[in-house]
């Protein structure tokens, strides 16, 4: 079965529709209210998020349009420090969109939010004419800790260690390999990292800035934090983890894993005496097993990004110019 | 290795001019930060290797126009979206119902045609010899399988001709960084008659931050001997004669012809085009010679064949950046103008 221009029209069809799939997958006493509006407790500080999801294909390894949708809203929130609470979602839908797909996806945002520890309490759906796409909106809710708790990238200072969670590239890599139809065994890193940062909370590691990182990729979040915080951070390519097949598929297209977007990563930078821990923090933490120091914040050079390349020599970087992937996530 | 690094930091004899002639040179000499682990004195210039770069405006406007043609649509690889012709991009004139798509491979046009078959479907052939063996399997796809919507528009380029007339310029290029891939193709003898023509050294090398290191050194070795002779340092993929193969591919389907390059003009059998058993295939390339820039102070040519530096155009970094290009050294990621910029070579 596909969806039809009926689906939207807010009749019977619509009903159906958010019974058999929205209702029954999202099951939970707040969304079954089935009120205009969800009604939540809530914290002191809330921070709120939204972000939207295009990415073509709808499926790839390690993930689909649906997980991503809740995981990229479940890590903005992450970022500031919040545990993400609470997720509302807007389904638009081209006619032609296969049932089975929309229902396989939906059941994929159940799964991640289960994960994600968060409740999906409010949704819409639209449908218009098309050729079967589908795109997803998500808003999300998080509670902030008590206290005056604020990470920004302004906050990086002197001394001060990089780290990153884990390998790059290997989102974008996925969807290009998907794209263009090249079989390999390269995954979508899709993942939430709510866990990962309360773990650092916990800890009461010091950290100045955190940022998952995703379209633009490393250089550009990095190159932000360098002019935000008019520092100079330096990075060390050798240190910077990247799988031998994302590698590989980067050498014969020409791309860069420093400008690849990734959906399951985050960069943190922590004062230098905790650094230690806070890697030990994400290495045990789910999917940060390949977490590495990459580098330091040192005084000089304001507002600028140095690696220090694999062959010795120092190359400037700059955030991404031009238009990376198209539709990515 | 550490001997070799040495000797190019501290060199301290007359200074020396290399050109890198490969695009793919240019970014990796970038990304690899070679420029802070040689001597100031060894000056290194990117060449007209970048085939985007080398693209002249009359050819962009015949994409543009074939864009607009009904049923008609304009296939090519994403750098070339966004470089200007005489007057707009295809970029532009994307927004204004122009058909235009993008693909990572040539080969994907058989797919596009199949699925399409109202539609005629022109590939952007760009290139130097590497690419064109490429597109000599599209057409022997094509031809094979009777696909009749594919055409393609050419402006490939072949590499020795130029850097003849580079060689040929006042200015002095004093040694070249010799193109890895085109010479998978063509072999490393190709630019023996070159070397020994105008007595200046050209190293094949590899695309490693390490592997351009040593041919630097090997150059820098060569021109202070003021040896004139061809050294290949990438034998795990180059051969004196090249690939045999791909070369008689090439040839059953293109054939020699006059090309354009932009800043250069005419250079007699410089190009390829579809040989005439072939040419209903081709979507009029022939006679795209005219270069007008999008932008009178642009100097692309000029940074192209090494006369002038990127950051003495007065449009760099100011009129000119990656976001809003003028020229199409700053489009493609292989460009000079984009490569200095991005990465602050001379940093």
């Amino acid at each position: 079965m596909r969806i039809t221009m009926a689906h939207g029209s807010g009749g019977k069809a619509t009903t159906e529709l958010i019974s058999s799939i929205f209702a029954r997958y999202f099951d939970n006493p707040i969304l079954a209210k089935m009120e205009d509006a969800a009604v939540v407790p809530g914290a002191a500080r809330l921070a709120v998020t939204t972000d939207s999801f295009v990415v073509t294909p709808l499926f790839f390894a390690g993930g689909d349009i649906g997980k991503l949708a809740v995981c990229g809203t479940v890590n903005d929130l992450a970022m500031s420090g919040a545990t993400p609470m609470y997720l509302t979602c807007g389904f638009i839908l081209e006619e032609g969109v296969e049932v089975a797909d929309l229902e396989r996806i939906v059941f994929s945002m159940a799964e991640t939010a289960k994960v994600a520890g968060v409740l999906i309490v409010a949704g819409d759906t639209k449908v218009i004419e098309g050729k079967g796409g589908l795109y997803i909106n998500t808003a999300g809710v998080g509670f902030l800790p008590e206290g005056d708790f604020e990470v920004s990238s302004s906050f990086c200072g002197d001394g001060d260690v990089i780290l990153l969670s884990g390998t790059l590239g290997d989102h974008h890599a996925t969807v290009l390999s998907a794209r263009m139809g090249i079989e390999n065994t390269i995954k979508s890193d899709c993942a939430p990292l709510h866990g990962m940062v309360s773990a650092l909370l916990k800890e009461n590691i010091r950290v100045r800035a955190m940022r998952d990182v995703t379209r633009g990729g490393l250089a550009t979040v990095l190159h932000e934090f360098a002019v935000a915080s008019g520092k100079c951070l330096q990075i060390q390519e050798d240190q910077i983890p990247v799988t031998a097949q994302v590698q590989g598929l980067c050498g014969i297209l020409g791309l860069d894993p420093l400008y690849m977007a990734n959906e399951g990563k985050m960069v943190a930078v922590v004062a230098k005496e905790d650094a230690p821990r806070a890697l030990e923090c994400i290495r045990n933490s789910p999917y940060g097993q390949d977490a590495a120091i990459i580098g330091e914040v040192v005084s000089g050079d304001e507002g600028t990004l140095l690696l220090h390349t694999r062959t010795g020599g120092i190359r400037m970087l700059t955030e991404l110019y031009g238009e990376g992937l198209p539709r990515i996530c | 290795m550490k001997d070799y690094r040495n000797f190019l930091k501290e060199y301290d004899g007359p200074p020396i001019r290399i050109m890198e002639v490969c695009g793919t040179h240019t970014a990796s000499i970038a990304h690899s930060g070679i420029v802070s682990l040689i001597s100031s004195k060894i000056q290194l210039i990117s060449g007209p290797g970048c085939p985007v770069c080398v693209t002249v405006t009359e050819y962009i406007d015949r994409l543009i126009t074939l864009s607009l043609t009904p049923d008609m649509v304009v296939v090519t690889f994403g750098d070339m979206i966004r470089v200007s012709g005489s007057r707009q991009s295809l970029q532009d004139v994307r927004s204004e119902g122009g058909q235009v798509r993008m693909v990572y491979s040539p080969l994907d046009m058989i797919s596009l045609a199949l699925a399409e078959p109202g539609k005629t479907f022109v590939f952007a052939a760009i290139g130097f010899e590497t690419t064109t063996a490429v597109y000599a399997a599209l057409m022997d796809g094509i031809v094979h399988a009777g696909i009749a919507n594919i055409r393609i528009l050419t402006s490939l380029k072949t590499m020795p001709r130029v850097i003849e007339w580079v060689c040929s310029m006042q200015g002095g290029i004093d040694g070249f960084l010799a193109p890895g891939h085109v010479s998978v193709i063509t072999g490393s003898d190709l630019f023996v008659p070159l070397a020994e023509k105008y007595h200046v050294p050209f190293a094949v090398a590899g695309f490693e931050g390490e592997q351009i290191l040593i041919a630097l050194y090997a150059l820098v070795k060569m021109i202070s001997h003021g040896e004139g002779k061809v050294m290949n340092l990438y034998p795990s993929a180059v051969t004196a004669g090249g690939n045999k193969t791909a070369q008689r591919m090439i040839e059953t389907y293109f054939e020699p012809c006059d090309a354009a390059w932009r800043g250069m003009g005419i250079i007699p059998d410089s190009g390829m085009m579809l040989r005439s058993e072939y040419l209903k295939y081709d979507a009029g390339s022939r006679d795209l010679f005219s270069d007008h820039s999008h932008h009178p102070a642009c100097l692309c040519a000029k940074v192209i064949t090494g006369a002038q530096k990127p950051q003495e155009c007065p449009l760099f970094g100011t009129l000119c950046t990656p976001d809003k290009p003028q020229g199409a050294c700053m489009v493609s990621t292989e460009g000079s103008c984009y490569s200095y910029f991005v990465n602050r070579r001379n940093a």
